[in-house]
């Protein structure tokens, strides 16, 4: 008996526009609404519409037998209702069939719990409600952002109530176990951990169209037979990845869309194979051990950890002085500004930053919107002080409302220590 | 192997980047045992004595063999610079022992007249001339001796002019470019110029990217200025020429003013276009914060690029810019304009398009402001710049004369 249990993650970031020095202090506008909306009009008629499609008919035509889980940050459904409402109409055709399930991750698809605890609960709680609002579903089940996982994150996780956490079956922390079982962090009691089965899932995601690769053409039967095979020595087959996988990473034209009409049915020729839902694992199947994972996890690049978006000291500066202003700007009471240094949690500006591997030009450059991880460190950290003036003004118009105190002090210095100087006003 | 070669300059006579380059090529096909004779014109009033010694002490050339003619000519030179120089030289001359040519185009084929001779007497395998005053005499060896000839060009007359080439100048290139057995540009940057400026057939084309020398003791070291007790220094080095777009840089440096006013940019090298710079930054009312250095070689050039915080090359033609690792390998990042050979070779530098005066100085701003690029722009691009030596360039240049061989049929 082999379950098999599919999650696609869904997101979009807020791309930041060309925002030089010379906006500092003089535009508040920020994101590139142009590049933002031709990337999600085109992701959505290459992946999300028709992928959408596909799914809805495998569910209508297996009695429901096939099922999927999704979660989708909260940028993405803002980019959804802003550009392709159509998108999102078809996650509510799928959420109606109730064979379709909505996992909570953070609202901006942040790195939040890594610098701020109450804002990563916050900006889950926010994604929870989305979740409700739209689809009228009530998520239970927690993955965070890039499947950053660690014990403390289990720990906080279970205390906020939720049934299982999910995270990267990688090789160094399970050693000869199997990703094909549920575990128990060792932080927690009733926590169910679900770990990715990521051979399987690169399988798809990663190898699909490689035609170097021994194992291509990568056909429906030799994937399900690859699935069974677990048959004995797993319960669950967790094949988890960015929904991104079909039609635009992997084109129509590799055949992917076929693969993705057909796997389904050939998996469930084997009569012994099922699909599950996230819930529906946790319920069926008990944790068979402990894992004790202090090291942050995650399932970006081969090193499965939190270089991709902290490897260098651009990206560590950057983080840490955009967190560090968080609690001042939430006091601020000015929307639009909270708003702003929300969308820059976003995880996506700190992964553009990235040097490594950059000399070889790898899949970062895919995703990436700059020409180096230089120029997307200056534009961030050019926006950062803009967000940084604009809280000085605030915090002097609120001190003139209350003392009538001095004029604004100009010019402005550009200053990486940003957090400090805020601090100074405020305080 | 044994090589013919053609140049202009070669350390300590430069005026440029050529020099270097020929200096760091025949350095390089000599570790790789194959024998050189450069031959070169030579300044009349040259120092001899500190040439010799150069090469007396290095091991490396001992494959070097250098002749050379008398000749007032220099690399870059132009039809007007050559003239002045003719008029100052009748004045000032002292050796009346050598008829120079009249004008510049007269002493590159009394040059070229002379090469003839000198194929006579050195046996060679292949012909290689560098850049289009040697082209021609490249020629006329391979008329003597019917060897391939290989032409190098580091940089085409519309580079140097900006599109408004000298069409004697240019002619003689493509002479040079279209007689040639095989051409080796320095980038694809060039090879693309010289495919739409010369439609040069692409498939005798071959790509050689320079490298540095990296024993070169100039990189050791540290040197600071006093200047950077209170100011950042971006610096700019090469010749003041159209070229090298010294007036982005100028223009640059006044809106960097306004939010790094502690700024100090430091123009080295000379050039056509120094004393209008000059004046206009007087004009901008920067002068304060413009040094200018003038003319500076060997050690002195390493010392600038130390003590500054950031190298930029806002050139509007750059065939390669081997300055940009130069600069790197010195510890000092670097701003380069995209239209350059180097930055197809280069990734952790900053790119800019150089016409862009607002994002040269959003990068310039970022990079002084932002201490966590800035190492990481270090760092990173230092790495990279282990990549660059002269073994990697010479061995393709062997390469490109056995292909060039096996096109004009056997070695002798």
């Amino acid at each position: 008996m082999v379950s098999v249990c599919i999650y696609f993650q869904v997101h979009q970031p807020f791309r930041i526009k060309k925002y030089r020095v010379f906006d500092i202090g003089h535009s508040h506008d920020y994101f590139d609404e142009k590049k933002n909306r031709e990337v999600c009009e085109k992701v959505a008629k290459k992946c999300y519409l028709p992928a959408n499609k596909i799914l809805l008919d495998l569910i209508n035509n297996t009695d429901g037998k096939f099922k999927v889980a999704f979660s989708i940050s909260g940028t993405a459904i803002e980019q959804f209702e802003k550009y392709t409402p159509e998108v999102l109409d078809s996650f509510k055709e799928l959420a109606k069939t109730g064979k379709v399930e909505f996992l909570n991750e953070t609202y901006y698809h942040s790195l939040a719990f890594l610098y701020d605890k109450d804002e990563f609960k916050r900006q889950v709680k926010k994604h929870k409600y989305k979740m409700k609002e739209l689809f009228n579903f009530t998520p239970t089940i927690f993955r965070n952002t890039e499947l950053v996982y660690n014990n403390e994150l289990a720990f906080h996780v279970e205390k906020m109530g939720y049934d299982a956490i999910l995270a990267e079956g990688a090789d160094h922390i399970l050693d000869w176990r199997s990703p094909n079982f549920l575990y128990t962090p060792k932080t927690c009691k009733k926590l169910k951990l679900m770990l990715k089965n990521y051979k399987l899932s690169d399988d798809i995601a990663f190898r699909f169209s490689n035609k170097g690769w021994e194992g291509w053409p990568l056909t429906s039967e030799k994937f399900a037979d690859w699935v069974s095979n677990n048959n004995g020595n797993g319960e669950v087959v967790n094949l988890f990845m960015d929904y991104e996988t079909l039609g635009e990473h992997q084109w129509e034209d590799t055949g992917i869309f076929d693969f993705l009409k057909k796997m389904p049915w050939e998996i469930l020729k084997h009569h012994d194979n099922e699909f599950l839902l996230p819930s529906e694992v946790i319920k069926k199947y008990e944790p068979k051990a402990e894992l004790d994972i202090h090291n942050f996890i995650s399932w970006a690049d081969v090193e499965r950890d939190l270089t991709a978006w902290l490897g260098n000291g651009m990206q560590r500066a950057a983080s840490k002085e955009l967190y560090l202003i968080g609690e001042v700007v939430k006091q601020s009471g000015d929307e639009n500004l909270i708003k702003d240094w929300e969308l820059l949690t976003t995880s996506d500006h700190f992964y553009y930053m990235c040097t490594k591997w950059f000399a070889d030009g790898d899949v970062h450059k895919y995703f990436n919107p700059y020409d180096s991880p230089y120029d997307s460190y200056i534009n961030f950290m050019n926006v950062l002080n803009d967000i940084i003036i604009r809280l000085k003004e605030k915090a002097q118009i609120n001190k003139i409302a209350s003392a009538k105190n001095t004029k604004l002090k100009k010019p402005f210095e550009i200053s990486e220590r940003p957090s400090s100087l805020v601090l100074d006003h405020v305080s | 192997m044994k090589v013919l070669m053609f140049g202009w300059e070669f350390p300590p006579f430069k005026s440029g980047g050529l020099g270097t380059a020929c200096y760091d090529l025949t350095k390089g096909l000599s570790r790789q045992g194959i024998k050189v004779t450069f031959v070169m014109p030579k300044a009349p009033e040259g120092a001899e004595a500190e040439f010799v010694n150069l090469l007396g002490t290095n091991n490396y050339l001992k494959n070097v063999k250098i002749r050379t003619v008398d000749s007032p000519l220099l690399a870059y030179n132009t039809s007007e610079s050559y003239a002045d120089y003719m008029r100052r030289y009748k004045i000032l001359g002292t050796k009346g022992d050598v008829a120079y040519g009249e004008d510049l185009h007269s002493e590159v084929q009394r040059f070229s007249e002379i090469a003839k001779v000198i194929a006579e007497q050195e046996g060679h395998d292949v012909i290689h001339a560098h850049d289009w005053m040697a082209y021609r005499a490249g020629i006329n060896a391979k008329k003597v001796s019917g060897k391939p000839l290989v032409c190098h060009i580091h940089a085409t007359e519309f580079d140097r002019t900006g599109n408004n080439p000298n069409y004697h100048i240019s002619h003689k290139e493509f002479e040079g470019l279209k007689e040639a057995d095989l051409v080796i540009a320095n980038s694809n940057y060039t090879k693309q110029n010289i495919i739409n400026q010369y439609m040069i057939d692409p498939k005798k084309i071959k790509v050689v990217h320079w490298g540095i020398d990296p024993e070169n003791p100039h990189y050791q070291g540290d040197y600071t200025s006093k200047m950077s007790d209170h100011d950042k220094i971006v610096l700019f080095l090469g010749r003041v020429t159209l070229q090298k777009g010294p007036d982005y840089f100028l223009q640059t440096a006044k809106k960097v003013l306004a939010y790094v006013p502690n700024t100090k940019f430091v123009v080295a090298g000379s050039g056509d276009m120094l004393a209008w710079m000059i004046e206009k930054s007087a004009e901008m009312e920067i002068t304060n914060n413009m040094v200018f250095t003038g003319f500076l070689k060997g050690k002195e050039v390493h010392d600038a690029y130390k003590m500054a915080d950031l190298f930029v090359m806002p050139s509007v033609s750059e065939p390669f810019g081997l300055t940009a690792i130069e600069s790197i390998k010195n510890g000092t990042p670097v701003i380069l304009s995209k239209n350059s050979g180097a930055s197809e070779v280069l990734t952790n530098v900053l790119k800019v398009d150089f016409w862009d005066i607002d994002e040269m100085t959003n990068k310039i701003v970022g990079s002084l402001k932002y201490r966590n690029l800035y190492n990481e722009l270090r760092d990173n691009s230092l790495v990279e710049a282990d990549n660059f030596n002269l073994d990697v360039p010479a061995k393709k240049v062997i390469d490109a004369y056995n292909h060039a061989i096996s096109y004009a049929g056997g070695v002798s």
